[in-house]
C-alpha cells in the first residue's frame, strides 16, 4: 500500500499551493536536512519531471529550502525561506535534469555541511504530501518518512543487521520496515530502519558503537 | 487497515454494525498505536484550519502569489446574498466556501490537503456550509472527515490522487467522491449508499485532465473546486434518493487508473497541454516568466 495512514489522505496541514509541489517538497527537504544532522553550508537542488517544469510557480524551491531549514509543512516562514537561508549563510543553487523512468515529481538534494560532510537524497512526491525517498548517498532505498527513521551507514559484514535489530529489540522498539543496499559484497552498505515509535538517543548511540557501523542519522518527520 | 477496496469496507461496516468513519477511526488507531481520542483531536485541529480558511477567503482580500486570481469567493458569496442563485442558496454557499479555501491556498495560506492542496476546497466547502445549514456540532464533521479519509485511502491505493500521476480526475475527482460519500454518512445514509455516491461522483470526472495555466494551482483549479462542491452535494443527493452506481464504485476507481495511466504527460500537470497551452494560457505564462526576470 502506497498510502498507509488516514492523515496522508486528510492532511497534511500545509502552506499552499500544491501538496505534491509544496508540502511533499518540504518533507523531502527536511529528510535531507535531518540526514545531514545540521544546517548545511551549501544546498544543490535538482528538479526532474513535472517538478522541473513548474517548480517556481508552485513555490517548490521555497518549499525544499523551507524543509532544509527544518520548517514544518504549515510553517508560514516557507514563503520567505530563500531569504531566510541567505541570511543564515546557506548557498543554495537550483538546476533541472532528466531522469528517465523517474516519478514525475522527483527532486535530488545534495547538502554539504560547514565541516565538509555531505549527503545526497533523491525523493519523489507522490501526491497529497506523501513522499518516497528513493536513494540516499547512491544507495537504493525506499522509505516514506512517515515513521521515525534510522539511517545506518556500515560495511557489508555478517552480523551487522543482527546487531542492529537486537538493539531495537532490547529497547522494545518495533521495526516496521527495514531495507539494506550495498555497493558490493563486503563493501559499503546502508540500512534504513523505520520504527513504530520514536527512537531513544541511547539506542541510536548503541548502534553507532557497533562494529562496522560508520554513521547513524535519525530522521523524524512526524514531529 | 482491514480493507483494500470499498466493497470490503461496506462488508466490514455490515459485520461490525459500524459506520465508515467508525471503521476508519478504529483502524487508524490500531495502525498508529494512538488512542481514538488522540486521532480525533488531531482531526479536529484539521477541521479548525478548514473553517479558518473558509472565513479568511470570504472576509479578506485574497490575491494569489502570482496576482492572477483572487476575490471570486467574495463575488459568489455577495451574489448569493441577492437570493437568486440559479443552483439555489445551499449549493451556491458550498461553492463560495470551496472557492474561498482554494483561493487561500493559491495565496500560500494555510490549508489542509484533502486529499491534495489543488482540491483542498471541496471538502471544507461541503462540510462547513452543511454544518451551518444543519446545525451540526464540530464532532460530527470531524467524524465525517474520517469517512472521507477512508474513501480517499481506497482511491489513493487503487488508483491515484495526484494530478501529475493521473490528471485532475485524481485530485478534484477524488475529492468530490470523498465529500459525496462522507456527506451521505453525515446525513444518516448507509455505508452502501455512501459508496454508491463515490461511484456516481467519480464517473462524472473520469478523464478530466490536469492543465494548470503556467503550472500554477489557480486556473482552472480554483473554479473546479467550486464546481466540485456542488457536484458532491448532487452525488450525495442521488445516493440518498436511492440511485445506485450501476458500475460498482471499485470498478470505477479502476477506470480512473486506466484512464490516468493512458493520459499523455502534457495533460498531467506539466502545463504543456490543455488550457495551459491555449493562446491566452501561453500569453499568461510568458508574462509570468518575464516578470520573474
Amino acid at each position: 500500500m502506497r498510502f498507509k495512514n488516514v492523515f496522508s489522505i486528510i492532511g497534511p496541514a500545509m502552506i499552499g499551493p500544491s501538496s505534491s509541489h509544496t508540502a511533499g517538497a518540504v518533507r523531502i527537504g527536511r529528510f535531507a536536512r535531518q540526514l545531514l544532522g545540521d544546517l548545511p553550508a551549501q544546498a544543490a537542488i535538482c528538479f526532474y519531471g513535472s517538478f522541473a517544469e513548474t517548480y517556481s510557480g508552485h513555490g517548490t524551491d521555497l518549499a525544499v529550502v523551507g524543509g532544509i531549514l527544518d520548517y514544518l509543512t504549515d510553517d508560514e516562514r516557507i514563503r520567505h525561506s530563500l531569504q531566510d537561508a541567505a541570511e543564515q549563510g546557506i548557498k543554495v543553487t537550483f538546476s533541472t535534469g532528466v531522469q528517465p523512468g523517474a516519478h514525475p515529481n522527483t527532486v535530488k538534494i545534495k547538502l554539504t555541511g560547514a565541516d565538509g560532510r555531505h549527503t545526497e537524497v533523491t525523493g519523489a512526491s507522490i501526491g497529497g504530501g506523501t513522499i518516497v525517498i528513493r536513494s540516499i548517498d547512491g544507495f537504493e532505498v525506499k522509505c516514506s518518512g512517515e515513521l521515525p527513521t534510522l539511517v545506518v551507514s556500515h560495511t557489508d559484514r555478517q552480523g551487522v543487521l543482527a546487531g542492529i535489530t537486537a538493539l531495537f529489540s532490547r529497547e522494545y522498539v518495533n521495526i516496521g520496515y527495514i531495507i539494506t543496499d550495498r555497493k558490493g559484497r563486503t563493501g559499503e552498505a546502508l540500512t534504513v530502519v523505520e520504527a513504530d515509535s520514536s527512537i531513544p538517543p541511547e539506542l541510536m548511540e548503541a548502534i553507532s558503537f557497533l562494529e562496522h557501523v560508520s554513521q547513524v542519522a535519525y530522521i523524524d518527520l512526524t514531529r | 487497515m482491514r480493507f483494500k477496496n470499498l466493497r470490503e469496507l461496506v462488508e466490514l461496516c455490515g459485520r461490525e454494525s459500524q459506520t465508515i468513519s467508525g471503521i476508519m477511526i478504529q483502524d487508524q488507531a490500531a495502525e498508529s498505536g494512538q488512542s481514538e481520542a488522540e486521532i480525533l483531536a488531531a482531526m479536529n485541529e484539521y477541521y479548525q484550519i478548514m473553517k479558518s480558511a473558509v472565513h479568511k477567503g470570504l472576509t479578506e482580500d485574497i490575491v494569489s502569489t502570482s496576482g492572477l486570481t483572487g476575490g471570486d469567493a467574495k463575488r459568489v458569496e455577495a451574489y448569493r446574498g441577492g437570493g437568486e442563485a440559479s443552483v439555489g442558496d445551499i449549493a451556491c454557499q458550498a461553492m463560495a466556501y470551496a472557492l474561498a479555501v482554494s483561493e487561500v491556498n493559491a495565496s500560500m495560506g494555510r490549508i489542509v490537503a484533502t486529499p491534495t492542496a489543488g482540491s483542498c476546497g471541496i471538502i471544507p466547502g461541503v462540510f462547513v456550509s452543511s454544518q451551518e445549514r444543519f446545525g451540526w456540532e464540530d464532532e460530527h464533521l470531524v467524524r465525517g472527515l474520517f469517512s472521507a479519509g477512508a474513501i480517499g485511502y481506497v482511491i489513493a491505493n487503487n488508483s491515484f490522487i495526484s494530478g501529475a500521476e493521473g490528471g485532475c480526475q485524481a485530485e478534484i475527482g477524488s475529492a468530490i467522491g470523498m465529500a459525496a460519500g462522507a456527506m451521505v454518512e453525515l446525513r444518516g445514509g448507509t455505508p452502501e449508499q455512501a459508496v454508491h455516491a463515490v461511484g456516481l461522483a467519480l464517473k462524472n470526472t473520469l478523464g478530466l485532465i490536469c492543465d494548470p495555466v503556467g503550472g500554477l494551482v489557480e486556473i482552472p483549479c480554483i473554479v473546479r473546486n467550486g464546481f466540485g462542491a456542488v457536484n458532491a452535494l448532487a452525488a450525495a443527493d442521488m445516493a440518498l434518493a436511492g440511485v445506485r452506481s450501476a458500475i460498482p464504485s471499485d470498478e470505477v476507481i479502476d477506470v480512473m487508473l486506466e484512464v490516468g495511466s493512458a493520459m499523455p504527460s502534457r495533460h498531467r500537470e506539466t502545463a504543456q497541454g490543455g488550457l495551459a497551452q491555449t493562446p491566452t494560457g501561453r500569453k499568461i505564462m510568458k508574462e509570468l516568466r518575464s516578470r520573474k526576470k
